[in-house]
């Protein structure tokens, strides 16, 4: 690697030196950008995109009849899920279904009158206030108005 | 004579010679801690068994939310053997985990990473990384409900790095949520991607012990101690465990198949008893245990960045307990060892009593 070894008959080590870096360095940013080119299309192919939603602010969440007192049900709302819960005293409640601890489905609890996450053991009361376990925030609460026997729920 | 011939004629093109004398020379040390090392050899042999019978699956198995539940059904149902081969990929998957954490903790006791052992000692751990990923991807394949919701809360653990977070969680599922975009990724993951990284960490570690030899605990260095010779003495020793090995897992899969579940359902709750693998399970029973504030940060953060840096810390152990000279700092890892063994070990139970 002596730099003698490098220079060629007639030439001068220090110009010599010189124009090895310049090449060097043309050599390697085109290698460099050439990676670039080639790893930069291949990152951006494994972000997925980003789906716009469909801006949907209410849902027919069930119909009254079908919905006994004291029970809960899973509705689509958009492409999450809601829960729409019929209390005891028959007022009705509806929340994103969404546990806000690491993103379970939750469900209507009729022997404890309370909103539960299985997955571990999180509680949230009828107001859906995180009351036990470790979600770290209430669940969003949705308005619930009856029309005729649908029950529609809307962001509000 | 004709053999001889053609032994000759390949020598001169491959240099297979060089290798043959390799195995020769290759000798194990023999004391009261020689089982140990057998553990490393049995994790090999069952990531085997878990590459063929994971090509075969691949003749049937559809990747996509409307067809995979019923193509493993089918594979479970339909096709000859088809539950002995699936049984045996998830008994051998689980088996293997388990072979490899007491490959690690012995090394780790054994204090066998100090120099000039650490990268294999960090391509081990990082091999863990990916065979606790093959476990959390191929669990999401048969696309039933508690493999979606694992996914769900995996993924979303995943989203609370901080600042990477947002991008990971996205990475993982290929969206926003758990769909099909995510099956068909965890799919891609399992047979292609984290095949070919665990491919080259292997071959790395595997020349890395060939290249270092067996260490032998200091307590032990010993001039006069005895060796076996690798070839045939200990391999055939291994093979001798690999033969047990086979037997397990057919009788596994024959009295206890795989169960498949319900399918997955984006919009049903999470069944009530839903946990984890049983190697997650000391992750998640801390998770469920942890109150949602801890000061002023969420507590999911804490119970996660404390996993993250206590796993950091153990892959980095090499480069903090580095003589053998300082007994003390030697035994603060064997303490911190113990403890974590036993944190994981007491976790575990109750998780599964729970």
């Amino acid at each position: 690697m002596s730099l003698a070894n490098d220079t060629r008959p007639g030439q001068s080590a220090p110009e010599s030196r010189s124009r090895r870096k310049f090449l060097d360095y043309l050599l390697g940013t085109s290698a460099g950008m050439t990676l670039v080119a080639v790893f930069y299309p291949v990152i951006r192919f494994m972000i997925p995109p980003e789906i716009i939603e469909s801006a949907q602010t209410s849902v027919v969440a069930g119909k009254v009849k079908e919905l006994a007192q004291n029970s809960g049900l899973i509705f689509k709302f958009g492409n999450k899920p809601g829960i729409l819960i019929r209390s005891a005293s028959g007022e009705l409640k509806a929340f994103s279904a969404t546990c806000t601890h690491l993103d379970c489905i939750v469900q209507y609890r009729s022997d404890q009158k309370l909103i539960w996450c299985a997955c571990h053991n999180g509680q949230y009361n009828l107001s859906g206030h995180n009351i036990g376990g470790p979600p770290p925030r209430p669940l969003e609460e949705y308005a619930v108005n009856v029309r005729g026997d649908d029950i529609v729920v809307s962001k509000a | 004579m004709k053999t001889e011939t053609l032994r000759l004629w390949l020598d001169e093109r491959l240099g297979i010679g060089a290798l043959g004398g390799l195995a020769r020379k290759k000798t194990v040390p023999l004391h009261r801690h020689t089982i140990w090392y057998y553990f490393g050899g049995m994790t090999l042999f069952l990531f085997t068994i878990q590459v063929g019978t994971g090509i075969l699956l691949l003749l049937y198995y559809r990747p996509s939310a409307e067809n995979a539940f019923e193509s493993v059904q089918f594979i479970m149902t339909d096709v000859q053997f088809g539950w002995l081969i699936r049984s045996i990929h998830s008994w051998s998957a689980n088996l293997m985990i388990a072979v490899l954490l007491i490959h690690m903790f012995s090394v780790f006791f054994m204090k066998a990473y100090r120099s000039p052992r650490e990268i294999t000692w960090l391509t081990g751990g990082l091999l863990l990384f990916i065979v606790l990923g093959f476990g959390f991807s191929g669990y999401l394949l048969p696309w039933n409900k508690l493999a979606f919701f694992a996914t769900k809360v995996g993924t979303d653990i995943a989203g609370v790095v901080p600042g990477a977070g947002k991008f990971l969680l996205r990475f993982l599922r290929g969206g926003d949520e758990v769909t099909g975009a995510t099956l068909t990724r965890f799919f891609g993951f399992h047979v292609a991607v984290l095949p070919a990284i665990t491919t080259m960490l292997v071959a790395v570690h595997v020349i890395l012990v060939q290249k270092h030899g067996m260490s032998t605990p200091s307590s032990l260095k010993d001039p006069a101690l005895k060796t076996m010779k690798f070839v045939p003495n200990f391999l055939l020793r291994d093979l001798i465990g690999w033969v047990l090995a086979v037997g397990v897992l057919a009788a596994l899969a024959a009295i206890f198949p795989w169960e498949l579940g319900e399918k997955a359902d984006a919009f049903a709750s999470a069944p009530a008893g839903i946990r984890p693998e049983w190697y997650f399970l000391f992750m998640f029973e801390t998770l469920k245990r942890i109150p949602a504030k801890v000061f002023v940060f969420d507590g999911e953060v804490v119970g996660i960045m404390t996993f993250g840096i206590g796993g950091l810390f153990w892959l980095i152990a090499p480069f903090l307990d580095t003589s053998q000279s300082k007994k003390r700092m030697s035994r603060f890892f064997t303490i911190f060892g113990v403890l974590v063994v036993l944190y994981i070990a007491a976790m575990t139970l109750v998780g599964f009593l729970a």
